[in-house]
């Protein structure tokens, strides 16, 4: 499809999804209300690091490209129009005329090339500057007159377009510099620890389909809130409008008291795993660390996992059993042909027979005759995961292995699975919010911090994490999407069968919405919510949307 | 109020029984799921319903209750043994060392001592089974929750050196050792237990804290704190009023410990 007929397409599907906006252009004294977990530590779009700040930085941030999350394709904003260039390290933009930062400055590629330079500057250390950062060299940008810009990166990119859903725009010439934004809100008041408060940006560029300006909503007042309970309770005050990633119980609860205003979006991008740790120089017994080297021991292990029990017991249904690092969310980079391994306990007790295990009187034992056993930590007050860990324990014992559950405070498991090593299996959660899988090299390159089961290898330990190498570098290395997809097919298949990470379940995105916020269509990636908040409306009460 | 006294101990010794007997009264393993019957309300089956992975909260709390009012009476009797030791030693000798031990008391004190408690439990081993974890747990309340009682104690020492009694003894020619065994420790012993007593439903709670915050006794295995995390989701109570029973059981119990403490107190 060329890019015109897709820009076409979607300004079709952006005036068809507004549904009954209301008559006046902006909506005077509307507030949105919603929680945010933490304080933001950045309020500079460049350093965002954690989720409240990119909640901020989605809000107030203009970008060139937004990836649309719903339909998971990118769309035109402050950049009508781009080109990659074949090799994949250059790409040109054609800017949107007539655009003015909150504070009134005008808007030129000047500012895209001031903020790229900011966004590679190695001084900065910008989180989202190092999704650029690859191969050594300075980035060139090129002005073509002041709505057209060029930019070469030292080395190709893999899905470079898409990285720049992240680069919010600053001014070159404002005086305010980042408080001076492109984005439909801008931080009109920021009490630490308390709440920020966001006002409507008069200048943002956005119109709907009946030339009205965009956003609806006049001010966002998002509350620090730690407690998710609280938070809960809130909501069903009517003091908030909205909650994102809900708990199971609490969406059942909601179920229950107010149909309406539930939605569950399908499998989020979230997945829960189990790992053993395989780096060598664990302070672990040789013996353990032969049975967690074993791919027959580990699929065993997942082989006697009752999935669908954790998905209808722990989620109450709202999940599914999950078979990959990539969440079937992810609709492009899924492996749709991969199956979750099925629970069949006696297949396992052969994979554990062929690894010379043998189960006598109820009890595992291996081939030295030592009962098998090991522990299992998890984070300490996450319910889910404890629960998940108790009816593990159970399906194990099915196979004659005893799991000691250890709960931990967060630090003291970060300081096992990252720098003492001191564990046996650890199962903790993946949140993923990137699409492309080049976001997680860090984790599938052996050399990389975050392979987690036994990171920094200086060469790959074994023949599938080394092939597993040169299919990441593979699909980094070239630009075509059909090529890319098969190798990161491959990748999944190739973790599939070896199992260093034991998929559990991808819960589904429980999101629970105001009756009186309309336009609202929550999706699995984040923001669940607020993703299209330019057309989000406050009104009367309104039925349930779907 | 004798006969406050009189229900409280018979509170307590049902309690007792009822947990030392959990395994010929409980309708089920504590650890069995039933995982088509996940938190079902209360049924002539499951007296107390079910909790969130379908096992039997009534067969639970016994074995929890089990769990939490033996090993709490051996984690005092360990603290109290302690603080005898220390605070004994150091209210008998005075001096240097009454000054050195009331310093590290001080310092005991005014430490954090639930983040120091989760920090403790982060450095034991791991492969442990539930129950040496359970033991583990109340042995760590025991050792680290020596030092209030020993304050007590030393000062209890300091006055009865002090005193007529034992400045008589002396003058009769006691020896050290005759005085501890003759006259120090049976002056000492009320003292001793009213602090045994006082610290059982403190480590009770204790304990209970560090299950609310996943750091208590290991799963499988119940404890009335780990029974106590369903009362988290405290919107849930107005709903389903059978998961106030384990707080009630505990409420109940640190209550009756107090009037029989009372009580032996005046005895004393």
């Amino acid at each position: 499809m060329k890019r015109r007929e897709l820009i076409a397409l979607l300004v079709v599907g952006f005036c068809r999804a507004l549904p009954g906006a209301p008559g006046s252009w902006a909506q005077p004294g509307s507030q949105l209300r919603f929680c945010i977990h933490s304080e933001p530590k950045t309020l500079n779009p460049l350093l965002v690091d954690d989720d409240a700040s990119e909640t901020i930085r989605y809000l107030t941030g203009g970008v060139l490209v937004r990836l649309n999350r719903m339909t998971q394709q990118l769309q035109p904003e402050l950049a009508i129009a781009w080109k990659m260039n074949r090799a994949g390290d250059a790409i040109s933009f054609t800017l949107r005329k007539n655009v003015r930062f909150s504070d009134g400055t005008p808007f030129s590629a000047a500012d895209v090339a001031y903020t790229i330079h900011r966004l590679m500057d190695p001084a900065m250390h910008s989180p989202t500057g190092d999704s650029f950062r690859f191969g050594n060299g300075e980035v060139e940008t090129r002005m073509g007159g002041e709505d057209r810009i060029y930019i070469k990166f030292p080395a190709p990119i893999a899905g470079l377009d898409k990285l720049f859903d992240q680069v919010a725009i600053l001014s070159v010439n404002s005086p305010n510099r980042e408080m001076a934004v492109l984005g439909p809100y801008y931080v009109a008041e920021n009490k630490a620890g308390s709440y920020l408060l966001l006002k409507r940006n008069a200048n943002y560029w956005k119109r709907d389909s009946a030339g009205r300006q965009l956003p609806y909503i006049e001010s966002i007042h998002i509350d620090i809130e730690q407690n998710r309970d609280i938070e809960m309770l809130r909501f069903e005050r009517g003091e908030i409008d909205f909650i994102d990633s809900l708990s199971a119980e609490n969406y059942d609860r909601l179920a229950a008291r107010a149909p309406a205003t539930i939605h569950d979006a399908g499998v989020s991008m979230d997945a829960e795993q189990i790992w053993f740790n395989q780096f060598p120089n664990a302070p672990l017994p040789d013996y353990k660390k032969a049975w967690f080297a074993s791919a027959r021991f580990r699929s065993a292990i997942s082989e006697s996992i009752h999935r669908a029990d954790l998905a209808r017991v722990v989620f109450h249904g709202h999940a599914q059993p999950a078979v990959s690092w990539i969440s079937p969310a992810n609709r492009f980079w899924f492996d749709a042909r991969l199956r979750p391994y099925p629970f069949d306990q006696k297949s396992a007790l052969r994979l554990l027979t062929q690894d010379g295990f043998s189960l006598r009187n109820g009890v595992l034992y291996d081939r030295s005759g030592r009962t098998v056993e090991f522990s299992l930590i998890t984070n300490a007050g996450n319910s889910s995961r404890e629960r998940m860990a108790a009816m593990i324990q159970q399906d194990l014992a099915g196979v004659g292995i005893r799991l000691n559950i250890v709960t931990l405070d967060f630090p003291s498991l970060l300081e096992r699975i990252t720098r003492s090593y001191a564990y046996e299996a650890c199962l903790l959660g993946l949140v993923n919010n990137g699409l492309d899988p080049d976001a997680q090299m860090n984790v599938w390159l052996s050399s990389g911090e975050n392979h987690i089961w036994n990171p920094n290898q200086k060469t790959p330990a074994t023949a599938w994490e080394a092939e597993i190498d040169r299919l990441m570098r593979a699909q980094a290395s070239t630009m075509e999407a059909k090529k890319r997809k098969e190798a990161v097919d491959e990748v999944q298949e190739i973790v599939w069968r070896q199992a260093p990470f034991i998929y559990l379940v991808n819960k589904d995105a429980l999101v629970a919405v105001s009756t009186n916020l309309h336009n609202v269509h929550p999706v699995a990636l984040q923001p669940q919510v607020y993703w299209n908040i330019e057309q989000l409306w406050m009104g009367p009460t309104r039925r349930r949307d779907r | 109020m004798k006969w406050a006294r009189r229900a409280a101990m018979t509170f307590l010794v049902v309690v007792l029984a009822a947990g030392l007997l959990a395994n010929w009264i409980a309708p089920d393993s504590y650890a069995r799921q039933f995982r088509d019957l996940p938190d079902v309300a209360p049924s002539s089956q499951h007296w107390l319903g079910t909790d969130d992975l379908g096992r039997d909260r009534f067969s639970r709390l016994l074995y929890g209750t089990r769990i939490s009012v033996l090993l709490a009476p051996a984690a005092a009797l360990v603290s109290s043994a302690l603080a005898a030791l220390i605070g004994g030693a150091a209210g008998f000798a005075g001096g240097w060392l009454e000054g050195c031990v009331m310093a590290a008391t001080d310092l005991f004190l005014s430490l954090p001592w639930l983040f120091l408690l989760i920090t403790a439990r982060a450095f034991l081993p791991l492969n442990v089974s539930p129950l040496a974890s359970v033991a583990i747990t109340f042995a760590l309340l025991g050792c680290l929750g020596w030092a209030a009682a020993a304050r007590v104690i030393c000062a209890d020492a300091r006055a009865l050196c002090d005193s007529d009694i034992l400045l008589l003894a002396r003058a009769s020619g006691s020896s050290g050792w005759r005085l501890l065994r003759r006259h120090v420790i049976p002056n000492l012993m009320p003292v001793l237990s009213a602090q045994f007593w006082i610290s059982i439903p403190v480590f009770i709670l204790t304990e209970a804290n560090l299950g609310i915050l996943g750091l208590g006794v290991a799963e499988p295995l119940p404890s009335w704190g780990s029974l106590l995390r369903e009362l988290e989701n405290f919107s849930a109570f107005s709903a389903q009023p059978w998961l106030f029973a384990p707080l009630l059981l505990l409420v109940l119990t640190v209550s009756c410990f107090h009037v029989a403490l009372e009580n032996r107190e005046v005895w004393t």
